[in-house]
Order: structure tokens, then C-alpha cells, then sequence
């Protein structure tokens, strides 16, 4: 039920009043706890579809915080709106894959049906329009978020038909199934979203035992677990593969009685999609693993951090943990064990891919804007709340589950020295097989193509946005630690695209998802697309490449966090990869005259404005 | 034996105060000493409008804001060995480049010249005309540096640069041995 927001006129008043309850019965819900706040905002968004400055004031005296500390998250998070949204909002997922992938189409049947403009509300207050970045779909792009649900796979058919079914009134939850209310959780998420599985590996995504890990677990001292998963060479599958042993030791090793253990279900980076089929097909299996690093470091809470562009998975999350707290695996004395307590709840994200960031992720959790922390002190030294935590990828817990189960040995045996075991490729953009793989570690680009069935690929991305761009000279570099490290991410990419649109893409992506808390990061990244934008009309000389890696330089060595630590390796991993689409688009200078400088552009304007041509630049002046 | 032959230097303003010429002058009686060494060309010192042979090296004020300031600046590049950008308009835009800040509009230009003669709030401009004398140079759709209309051999910085770095840098690059300031000379305090 979507409620108008009052003019706050007279007539307006008890309409008001009864606003003001709603919101207040909705802080009272989360205890008042300013800790919450995302969670508090989030449900104001969804029932008045915007964050209203009385809905501000309202929460900023429930919880005891001021309402400008409460506007500083609320304006921080893309997925919660200080205007009025639409009862039903549409985002459309705008990645560089969904682009390729026919999005414009998709675009322009939406604003012909709704008859908005993207980026805009409808007069009648039913439908937003808009972009978001990628919302980890590209195996079946361009897709696209229907308030909580998902529809994939669009063209400007079914764009037109999902339009006109929301014209006459369908609820979302009907285009994914008429019988939406009658399906069970797991069902609503699979109606909705293929899993895409193309290649099963035996650690993950083949058969696997339920509790198996977690049994051995319960009957090990905690000292044997983390031994045991120090000794398989794990390390984490978000991205910097920190050894997962040694980060779970130095959680367990901090004198302090509350330990956490968090799941990091955040992936943002463009590309990645591989946690949403765990999420999907194997979340006992990383509850699991949470419950067993709970173990090891001492825990008893534990949180598994959302993605706001996942919530479509909340409802099957939620119901796997309902499931295993009734079957005793989850909750308090665990398999039977007394004073074994550990229990899980999920914070659900609002459109951030900065709180993929450890410490921004739990920034988040506290209920704060998620911006990173100061390192060190580290999360496992002190994370949330000040206390020890243990954040980890989906992968990495589902990874030591199996770990506990099959042993150590096992696990090491798999993969090359110094990357053990198997990793999740989620692969999308121009091949035949999009999909995720999951495959041992030391595989080579080359031989990856050629299962995905894209052999003619031109350049792909290893590991997002933030990884490397190759070219078919490096296709025979291996997906390891030690050579081409990836969260997942595999973008193909064919001769027909353009790099530098493809560059820019990312550039602006990274722009606009910079938290804005330090200035290399926030104003370096624009002045980098600015950049690039100028190789793409053809204004750059050699002196611009210079600038490129300059500014890259400083923005690596001054930024705050990873993020503006990785954001300039678009354009670096082309320049160094693709050096002659840049030299190409570059001009020289003749007889000390900038070739990039074009008189007739810069003084278009002044022709009309002064409604005359040039004396000295127009032949014909006069005539 | 005949005297070496003097250097041939050509000075300009472009969209500048003329501020950087006032600081030439600041190079104060060290400037007989520089006459000794040079001819002055085209410039507004000598009131010379047009080259009246090849120069040596040519001296920019003020980046480009108009059509007029482009063509004079490769008449300079055509006609001299060497451009030095002198001050902060010639080496970046300076103060005229502020209007470089009005980028999200559809008619950036327009805008400026509508809130300069028309709607400022501290105006008394009795035509409600913007100007538009068939006299007056274009626009240009920004204020461009000289770099980046031409290739620029030095840069002199400073708003102005004093007459010391000024006399510096030239009589160093008559000798031949100017390789830039070093730090102390050009910090800002």
C-alpha cells in the first residue's frame, strides 16, 4: 500500500498523524536501534516509496540520533529516494553487458508504454523509471528489477507486455508466475532466475552432503578447525584472496568476549553473479560454513550482508535459516551440543557497491552510511561494533564446509600451487554459454573460452571492472592467485566492441559508485572518464596518455580503500594491453598546431548567439 | 669584429589583464641590460602590429577566449622558435576560465553572456542587449589554454610572475642554459 505524501496543509493533518504512527510502529520494530537504521530505512522507502523529511524528523527522535545523521544515510544508499518514487519502480539494469545486449531497445519500449522518460516519476505517482548498475544478471541480460523482483532475458516485446501488464494493475510477483503466492520461497527465486549452471566442479556445485562439514566440526576443538582450513590453502573468493585460515586465527586470537562471523553477499563488482547461484542452490551449504567459522572463532552471531539488488533472495534465505533453526542446526546448542549458539539474521543492502568493502559493509551494518574504515585496526581485530569479525565470501564459507567434510588434503590436492581447490566463474558477454563454472584453479583463458564457446572473443575481463582487460595475446595466462586473480567475473568481449566505450562504461560506473568520503577517489575517477571521453571524440594527443597514467598513479596511491585503489585498472589494464586503440585515436600536432584544438566547434555557438559567421574563420564572410 | 646578433622577441595579451606586461616592466633598470641583448618586435610595448620579420621567441599573456586570441597565438607559433606561456591565463586559462565552470548547461556561452548583460542582479544595462558589434571577435564555447591550441616550448607560472623570475628565466634563456625553476623559486608562500 503506497500513501501519498501530505502538502503538510491543515486538511492533510490526521493523515499526517497517522503517517507519523506507521513510521514510528516501523523504529519500534527494530527495537529503536539507531544500529538498524538501513533496516528502519528500508521499510519506510518501501511503504511511502521515498524518505520524506518528516519521515526523517520522525526516525531521528525515535532513535535518538539527529535527523541530519539519519539524512546522511538515508542519502547515501541509491535504493532509498528523498523524492517520491513510484508505487511501482522499475530499474533497469545498466551494465555494459545488458547495453551489448540490446538494453536500448528495452529502454525505449518502457518509456513508450509508461509513456515517463527514464530518470522520471509518473505524474500519477505509479511508475519510476530508471538505471542501476549491474544487478548480477549478465549470464541473462539485459534484466531488470521490478521493485523486489527480477525479470531477465528482456526484449522490446516483452518490455512492452510487462509495461502494459503493470498498466492494468498486475502485482510484479504475477509476471513472474500467476501462481506466485502458491510457490514455496525456493521456487519463486528459480521461476524468476536461472542458476545458469553450465559446469559443476566436485567442491561446490556437484552432490553434496547436507551438515556433513558441520558435524565433523561440532566434535573438533575450535583450534582444530582453523587449522584444518589453514591447512587446505584457502583463501577468500571475493577478490584479494586473503588466506581464509589466517584471518579466522586472528579473530579467534583477540581477547574479547563477543565475536562475529559475516557473510559477505555483496557482490557488486560488474560481472559477477556466481554468489547469487550459491545464494540460490547451496545456501545450507554457506550457512553451513558460517556456522562452522562460528565455531572456530568463537562466535554467536552472524549476519549475511545482502546485496539490496538480491532481495528477491531474502524470503529463500529466511526460510533456509527457519529450516535449519528447526532442525537444530542453527540457533542454540547446535547438533545436540550444549553451549554451542549460533544464529544468523540477514541485513538486507540499498544499492551500494562500496559495501562490498569490509569495513563499509559494516559501516553498514551499524546503521551508518556505508563508507570504509580507517585501516588498521582491521575487522578481525576490531570490526563491528568494535568487536572481532570475520567477514567472508559466499564461496569461502561454502568452500570450508566442504573443506571440514572431505578434509584438507583433499582440498589442497585440487587446483596449483598457491590457489587450492576449485573457483566459481560466473562468464557473460559476447560467448554462447553464459553461465557459471565452477572449475579448479590454473585453468588458462584460452581453455575457459573455449567451454564458454567464445573462441572469437577480441579481450576479456578477468575479474570485473576492477581486474584486468587481456588481449588474444594473453589468452594463455592461468586464472590464479598469482597470475590473473578474479572474484569471478569472466566479461567476453568480441572484436566488434569498442574498448574505450567499453573503458568508460567502467569509468563511469566507478564514478558513480565512489562512497565520495576521499577526494583522489571521488574527483580523480571523473577527471579519468573526462579523459577518456576526450580519446573517444578524437581531442587526445600522446600528452593525454602521459595524464592518464599520472592521474591513475596518484589516485592508486592517495585513495582510501580499494576502491579507488582498483578503479583506474580499466583504463591501465588497456593501455597496457591495448596500447594501440589508444594510439590510434590520439592526434599529433602539425607545424607546433594542435590537431586537437577544432576552431569551428569552439566558436559554433558564438555563430549563433551573435547570429553572424567568422571574419577569420569563415571563407565566405560577407558574401 | 661585428656585434653578435641580438635575439628578436614578440610579446602578446591575449584573455589577459595585461597584468604579466606590468610585471615584464617590473623587471625594472635590469631591463637596459636586457635591451643590449634583444630587439623587441611585435608588441604591445613597441606598438608593432604585425611581425616584421621571423622572432626568436615569442611571449603569451592570457589564455583564449575568443577566435581573435586563436589566430594571433598561431600567428605567434608560425612565427616564432620559441612560445613562452607566461602567468597563470596563458599557462591554464586563469580567471577568464572561470566561466569554464558553467558546464551543465545545454548553452553554456549563452548563459554566461545572459547573466553578465542581462540578468545579474548588480546590472544597469539600459539596451538589455549582449553586445554585438560585427567588430567583436566570436566567442569561443570555452577559455582555452595556449597549450592546448598550440604547443607551448616554457612555461613562466605566477599571477603575475615577478619581475625577477621573469629577467631570470629570459636572460638564462639567452644564454641558453634555462632548464626551469627549481622549487624554491616558483612555491606559492
Amino acid at each position: 500500500m503506497v500513501e501519498a505524501h501530505s502538502t503538510g496543509n491543515g486538511v492533510a493533518a490526521p493523515k499526517d498523524a497517522r503517517n507519523s504512527r506507521a513510521i514510528t510502529g516501523i523504529c519500534d520494530r527494530f527495537g529503536n536501534d539507531p544500529h538498524r537504521m538501513l533496516d528502519i530505512l528500508r521499510a519506510v522507502q518501501d511503504r511511502f516509496r521515498w524518505i520524506s523529511p518528516t519521515a526523517m524528523e520522525t526516525i531521528a527522535e525515535a532513535t535518538g540520533l539527529t535527523r541530519i545523521a539519519v539524512e546522511g544515510v538515508a542519502s547515501f544508499y541509491s535504493f532509498l529516494s528523498l523524492e517520491p518514487k513510484g508505487a511501482i519502480t522499475i530499474r533497469l539494469c545498466d551494465d555494459i553487458v545488458d547495453r551489448f545486449a540490446g538494453l536500448d531497445d528495452v529502454v525505449k519500449s518502457f518509456e513508450d508504454e509508461l509513456g515517463i522518460k527514464l530518470g522520471t516519476t509518473s505524474v500519477d505517482g505509479r511508475f519510476s523509471l530508471e538505471y542501476t548498475p549491474c544487478i548480477g544478471m549478465c549470464d541473462q541480460a539485459p534484466a531488470a528489477m521490478i521493485n523486489d523482483i527480477v525479470v531477465t532475458r528482456l526484449t522490446k516485446e516483452k518490455a512492452r507486455s510487462i509495461a502494459r501488464a503493470l498498466q492494468s494493475e498486475a502485482r510484479p510477483q504475477d509476471l513472474i508466475s500467476p501462481q506466485f503466492d502458491a510457490l514455496s520461497p525456493y521456487e519463486r527465486v528459480t521461476m524468476a532466475v536461472d542458476s545458469n549452471i553450465k559446469h559443476a566442479g566436485e567442491v561446490l556445485l556437484g552432490p553434496v552432503p547436507r551438515d556433513a562439514g558441520l558435524e565433523k566440526a561440532s566434535v573438533l576443538q575450535p583450534e582444530q578447525i582453523v587449522a584444518e582450513v589453514e591447512a587446505s590453502g584457502l583463501r577468500g573468493c571475493g577478490g584479494a584472496g586473503f588466506t581464509t585460515g589466517a584471518k579466522w586465527r586472528l579473530a579467534a586470537a583477540e581477547a574479547d568476549t563477543d565475536r562475529f562471523v559475516f557473510c559477505n553477499a555483496d557482490e557488486g563488482e560488474p560481472g559477477t553473479f556466481k554468489d547469487r547461484v550459491l545464494l540460490t542452490e547451496r545456501a545450507d551449504l554457506l550457512i553451513e560454513g558460517m556456522t562452522i567459522a562460528a565455531r572456530a572463532v568463537g562466535a554467536s552471531e552472524g549476519l549475511i550482508y545482502l546485496r539490496g539488488e538480491y532481495v528477491y533472495l531474502q524470503e529463500h534465505l529466511e526460510s533456509v535459516l527457519t529450516e535449519r533453526r528447526t532442525r537444530g542446526v542453527l540457533g542454540t546448542d547446535i547438533m545436540g551440543k550444549a553451549g554451542f549458539d549460533f544464529d544468523i539474521r540477514v541485513q538486507m543492502g540499498a544499492g551500494a557497491y562500496i559495501c562490498g568493502e569490509e569495513g563499509a559493509l559494516i559501516s553498514s551494518c551499524e546503521g551508518l552510511p556505508g563508507e570504509p574504515k580507517t585501516r588498521p585496526p582491521y575487522p578481525v581485530n576490531r570490526g563491528y561494533l568494535g568487536h572481532p569479525t570475520v567477514v567472508n565470501n559466499v564461496e569461502t564459507f561454502c568452500h570450508a564446509a566442504r573443506i571440514l567434510d572431505r578434509g584438507d588434503e583433499w582440498f589442497h590436492a585440487i587446483g596449483t600451487k598457491g590457489s587450492h581447490g576449485t573457483k566459481l566463474f560466473s562468464v557473460s558477454g559476447d560467448c554462447l554459454n553464459p553461465g557459471v563454472y565452477e572449475l579448479p584453479y590454473g585453468l588458462s583463458v584460452a581453455e575457459l573460452l573455449r567451454m564458454v564457446s567464445g573462441e572469437d572473443a577480441a579481450a576479456v575481463l578477468v575479474g570485473g571492472p576492477s581486474g584486468t582487460m587481456i588481449s588474444r595475446d594473453s589468452f594463455q595466462r592461468k586464472l590464479t592467485f598469482d597470475d590473473l586473480a578474479t572474484g569471478g567475473a569472466i566479461i567476453v568481449f568480441s572484436g566488434k566492441r569498442n574498448i574505450l566505450e567499453i573503458v568508460e562504461y567502467y569509468m563511469s560506473f566507478f564514478v558513480h559508485e565512489s562512497c565520495g568520503y576521499c577526494t583522489p577517489c571521488r574527483v580523480g575517477n571523473v577527471f579519468l572518464q573526462k579523459a577518456i571521453q576526450k580519446f573517444r571524440k578524437g581531442n587526445a594527443d600522446s600528452s593525454d596518455i602521459d595524464y592518464l597514467r599520472d592521474l591513475s598513479a596518484t589516485i592508486i596511491e592517495t585513495s582510501r580503500c580499494g576502491l579507488g585503489v582498483t578503479s583506474p585498472n580499466p583504463i591501465l589494464s588497456t593501455l597496457e594491453n591495448f596500447p594501440l586503440v589508444y594510439s590510434a585515436v590520439s592526434k599529433k600536432s602539425e607545424d607546433g598546431m594542435k590537431a586537437t584544438f577544432d576552431i569551428q566547434s569552439a566558436i559554433e555557438e558564438a555563430r549563433g548567439i551573435a547570429k553572424r559567421r567568422s571574419y577569420i574563420f569563415d571563407r565566405d564572410y560577407g558574401k | 669584429m661585428s656585434e653578435p646578433r641580438k635575439a628578436r622577441i614578440a610579446t602578446t595579451s591575449l584573455a589577459g589583464c595585461f597584468g604579466c606586461h606590468m610585471a615584464i616592466l617590473d623587471i625594472d633598470e635590469r631591463l637596459i641590460e636586457l635591451l643590449k641583448l634583444v630587439d623587441i618586435d611585435r608588441s604591445p610595448l613597441t606598438d608593432i602590429k604585425r611581425f616584421t620579420q621571423r622572432c626568436d621567441i615569442g611571449i603569451i599573456e592570457g589564455g583564449c577566449c575568443n577566435e581573435e586570441n586563436v589566430h594571433v597565438l598561431r600567428d605567434f607559433r608560425r612565427n616564432c622558435d620559441v612560445l613562452i606561456a607566461l602567468g597563470q591565463c596563458a599557462i591554464m586559462g586563469g580567471l577568464p576560465a572561470m566561466r569554464n565552470a558553467i558546464m551543465h548547461s545545454d548553452d553554456p556561452l549563452r548563459e554566461c553572456l545572459e547573466e553578465a548583460y542581462i540578468s545579474g542582479p548588480y546590472l544597469r544595462n539600459t539596451t538589455h542587449n549582449i553586445p554585438n558589434d560585427p567588430a567583436l571577435p566570436l566567442m569561443l564555447d570555452k577559455v582555452y589554454s595556449c597549450a592546448d591550441v598550440v604547443e607551448i616550448d616554457y612555461q613562466i607560472p605566477g599571477c603575475a610572475p615577478s619581475g625577477d623570475v621573469i629577467y631570470s628565466a629570459l636572460s638564462r634563456l639567452l644564454a641558453g642554459k634555462f632548464h626551469g625553476f627549481d622549487r624554491e623559486t616558483i612555491r606559492f608562500d
